[in-house]
């Protein structure tokens, strides 16, 4: 392991010391002068008609200072909430997209739907008076389920969207892929549910807007992953003010995971509302309300077949989905179940022939959109799964008959049959490491330890693909998104020689300060102490997509990496002029510039200087060394590799233990080691999580959320999770300066189905997720009496 | 309004506040002690532990006025002299936390663990954290940042 600071070292993180003292500021920790409390009125129906709301006693209430409905938002031109990214459905037409108002005009459609913003001088008034608010509700039948909101005489989420369709997309060759089913040896066919997710990152979301009536200025300080993305899409859709008139401040936040990408109503209507009353307007997401209504995740219900011929070669793989965007479409959802999940069917494997359609429908729940992964999690666990599958059908080793349809090393780039060009990889280095690492070969003897103790044992493999950094922006456009996926990196000197680097991205836990001060300092020369990252503020950094999809160091620090070019490009010049010598000949390594043959050298920290007190400087070049550079990818980067679970269970109380767990990624070159491996850990908890505890239930009869609190909806705890072993391989990103591919996902991209296979390979049996002790216990029970 | 006073990270403090004020409001919004953190409603998240009398309590499952006249320590009480706690260091040294926000409490739940369990096992380290939820690290580098610490905190 690399010692120091530089490229490969397991820097501790710089940003630390404010997070274990007590000294972070995440949004609640700040306040504005005069500002005034927000609290939303939720709906408590799943679907319901509003015959009208009467208001008059809230604003009698003490301490309101105003009581605000959807009326009103209309009649002020604020929002609609928009979806970014059009679907052609199979028969060309565009998907429907109902209209998303912020605060509910004749409907409500999920329990938490906002009804109307009360802000009062303290919380506790404006709860008060949110009591008072007489809501005239007509309640209607709700639909919670996506197979029940597409069967015939469902109830209508929308009246203008029939059928309760978004959309019915395709992707692949249906021809080919009937034709190879046709003449298969052997069909493998799994149904599987895709368990609906809450993403729960431990800060709850939040949003304080200041109006500046002297220069006609709003600042929305809030809790998001993309700040940039959020400005441009409250200035140029939801009429808030215009894009120079509103600067979006994303401080420290407690961790995202997708659910704080989105434009969601609670920001828009304090922004509006600030404006409104000329006070600066602060509302801070209680735990109830992230539960009811921060964009869930995942919800797919699935029919999937593999052809396999009598080697156990892929022939070809038809998948049909069900996809729940809950009841209105969130900013990006049309794309999760879509082109972040067909495209990725091929998993590793050479299947030759693919054929995806998706159904994406409308429910009475909470929108469904990104949440860690968005759409790869589910076309990994549909393509693992259904390989388990077909190696208990075929009597095939589940790990041989990966091996035998694995994309070869010296396949890439390896164009699949679903749009993607793989840009590199060794996957059966990976399998075969995992396999090391967790012991294969010794598991027939544990698998009989266990049974001696009267207990049933598993192994799982998940040999999983993502793709990370989606990009790039021409062809992401010409698949729908309505925004460019570049990322901007500047690097700022000061003429003391310390640097800022502003990025468009941003962390929420995943150490940007960091990593991204660790590839300057490598590259530049500048100890490490003497770099800030700043990001997260509209008001200070160019532009920026933000942090989603594994995107940041591939594409954010590719832009940093570009930045340092055009300074070490610049300060050349600035060397020679310094060194009497010519530009060609100065050499550059690590801050120092030299000329070859020579002993002459200057450090960029004195041509920093030079920069800024140009008085001995050369003829026609600007003063000061600040760049800025902007990052296109050429492709996404495809991370992949082999998690492997084995796991215990008791088949007399149904209990799972997770016994082992082997993961190995291929993450392409690595920056920080440490920083990579906790964001592995953290992804297989997730996934842990989704295979083993949680799940989001809405009653079917009344469209309540019961899972709506800690103490219904089970979190993995650290008595949940063993400890994991963590490694990589590293094949470079071929397309990007860094070789750099993306770790943010992996684990819970892979953990779900390497579980879920552990888990019915012990049972003999195909349950579906969360296993439960209850299903695990009945799954048991059942494979015991048929034995 | 009842006045409420404590003692909170050495120092004489005092407010007055509702009597419906939890002690973390108090510390929050009367206090401007920040670093406590409020990540439920159900007192199971356990972002807001604070030690009161040297033992460790959510702070949103208690009331102000219930913790008036006692030594109250919270995350920013922890480091002596710009010399950061053991467990503190150890966070940092392990990579114990990624966004932060569960940390504090964290911290202040492990502190209070290993005074309990001076040299703990893995397992009673997972046992003793069932009432701190973390969502980024998956708990392995909080374990072994506890681990680590109680050697350093021995005696």
């Amino acid at each position: 392991m690399t010692e120091g600071t530089g490229i490969g070292a397991p820097v501790r993180r710089k940003e630390d010391k404010r997070f274990i003292t007590g000294k972070g500021r995440y949004l609640d920790d700040i306040n504005r002068t005069g500002q005034a409390y927000a609290y939303f009125l939720r709906s408590p129906h799943a679907h319901a008609k509003i015959n009208g709301i009467d208001v008059a006693a809230a604003k009698a209430s003490s301490g309101v200072v105003a009581v605000l409905t959807g009326a009103e938002l209309a009649a002020d031109q604020i929002g609609p909430l928009i979806c970014g990214w059009a679907i052609t459905q199979k028969n060309g037409e565009p998907h429907n997209a109902p209209a998303h108002p912020a605060l509910a005009v004749d409907k409500v459609r999920y329990v938490g739907d906002h009804v109307a913003i009360v802000i009062a001088d303290s919380l506790a008034e404006a709860k008060d008076a949110a009591e008072k608010i007489e809501v005239d509700y007509q309640e209607l039948p709700p639909v919670v389920d996506i197979a029940s909101a597409l069967a015939d005489g469902a109830p209508q989420v929308h009246d203008d969207v029939a059928g309760n369709l978004c959309y019915d997309w395709e992707l692949g060759d249906k021809a080919a892929t009937d034709a190879a089913f046709s003449g298969a040896h052997h069909v493998a066919k799994l149904d599987l549910v895709n368990n609906r997710l809450i993403p729960n990152a431990m800060e709850p979301r939040a949003a304080l807007a200041d109006y500046d009536s002297g220069i006609d200025e709003l600042t929305l300080y809030t809790t998001s992953q993309n700040p940039h993305v959020a400005r441009l899409v409250l200035a140029a859709f939801n009429g808030i003010a215009p894009e120079n008139k509103l600067r979006v401040i994303a401080p420290d936040v407690g961790g995202g995971f997708g659910s704080k990408i989105f434009i969601y109503a609670e920001e828009l209507c304090c922004l509006w509302a600030a404006r409104k009353i000329n006070r600066p307007v602060k509302w801070t997401g209680e735990r109830s309300e992230s539960f009811m209504a921060d964009a869930h995740g995942r919800d797919h219900v699935t029919t999937a077949e593999l052809a396999l011929d009598q080697e156990g070669k892929f022939l070809a793989m038809r998948v049909s989905t069900m996809a729940n965007f809950g009841a209105y479409l969130s900013t990006f959802a049309t794309a999760v179940p879509s082109y972040l999940y067909g495209t990725l069917l091929a998993g590793q494997y050479t299947t030759p022939a693919i054929y995806c359609e998706v159904k994406g429908g409308f429910t009475n729940t909470a929108p469904v959109d990104a949440y860690r992964g968005a759409g790869r999690p589910e076309a990994t666990y549909v393509v693992e799964r259904l390989v388990e599958v077909a190696a208990r059908d075929m009597g095939i080793d589940p790990a041989e008959l990966r091996k035998r349809n694995f994309v070869a090393p010296d396949a890439f780039p390896y164009q699949t049959p679903v749009i993607m060009a793989y840009d590199s990889g060794n996957y059966q280095l990976s399998l075969d490491k995992a396999m090391e690492m967790i012991n294969a070969s010794g598991f027939a003897q544990r698998k009989a330890d266990s049974e001696s103790r009267g207990k049933l044992r598993g192994l799982g493999y998940s040999a999983y693909i993502e793709a990370c950094g989606i990009a790039p922006s021409a062809a992401v456009g010409s698949l729908g998104a309505g925004v460019g996926l570049w990322e901007s990196g500047q690097i700022r000197f000061n003429p003391t020689g310390s640097v800022t680097i502003y990025t468009g991205s941003h962390s929420h836990g995943q150490g940007h300060e960091t990593t991204f001060a660790q590839l300057v300092s490598d590259h530049l020369g500048v100890p490490i102490e003497n770099i800030e990252v700043s990001h997260g503020d509209t008001g200070t950094v160019p532009f920026g997509m933000g942090t989603y999809g594994s995107r940041s160091l591939a594409v954010g620090g590719s832009a940093i990496m570009k930045a340092a070019d055009k300074i070490v490009e610049k300060s050349k010049k600035i060397a020679a002029h310094l060194m009497e010598a010519a530009v060609e000949d100065v050499e550059h390594s690590r801050g120092v510039f030299s000329v070859a043959g020579t002993d002459k050298s200057v450090t960029i920290a004195e041509v920093a200087f030079t920069a800024y007190v140009p008085h001995n400087y050369p003829e026609g070049l600007e003063p000061g060394l600040d760049e800025t550079a902007f990052y296109d990818p050429l492709n996404f980067t495809f991370p992949a590799g082999t998690h492997i679970a084995e796991v215990e269970i008791d088949p007399a109380t149904g209990v799972v233990e997770v016994a082992d767990w082997a993961a190995v990624d291929d993450f392409g070159n690595i920056i920080n080691p440490m920083i990579v491996e906790g964001q592995v850990h953290g992804g297989i908890a997730q996934g842990v999580g989704q295979a083993l505890l949680e799940n989001t239930v809405y009653d079917k009869e009344t469209g309540q959320l019961v899972t709506g609190s800690y103490m219904d909806y089970c979190m993995p705890r650290a008595d949940d999770l063993p400890s994991f072993k963590v490694e990589t391989t590293n094949t470079p990103c071929p397309h990007n300066p860094l070789g750099v591919k993306g770790c943010g996902e992996a684990g819970a991209i892979a953990a779900p189905a390497a579980l879920m296979n552990a888990i019915t390979n012990a049972l003999g049996k195909e349950i579906d997720m969360p296993a439960t002790p209850e299903k695990v216990w009945q799954a048991a029970q059942t494979a015991q009496a048929a034995e | 309004m009842p006045t409420v006073s404590m003692k909170v990270n050495g120092q004489d403090a005092s407010a007055d506040v509702e009597p419906r004020t939890l002690l973390v409001q108090y510390l929050r919004e009367h206090l401007n002690l920040t670093g406590t953190h409020v990540g439920c409603d159900t007192s199971q998240c356990g972002a807001c532990v604070v030690h009161v009398d040297g033992r460790s309590v959510k702070s949103c499952t208690m009331l102000a006025m219930q913790a008036a006249g006692s030594e109250v320590t919270t995350i920013e009480g922890l480091a002596q002299n710009g010399e950061l706690h053991p467990m503190q260091e150890a966070f940092k040294e392990n990579h114990g936390l990624q966004c932060g926000f569960c940390t504090p409490g964290m911290i202040m739940s492990a502190i209070d663990l290993v005074n309990r369990h001076p040299n703990p096992d893995e397992q009673t380290v997972r046992e003793e954290l069932e009432g701190n939820i973390c969502r980024c690290t998956g708990y392995h580098n909080i374990v072994k940042a506890v681990l680590d610490a109680s050697g350093k905190m021995g005696g």
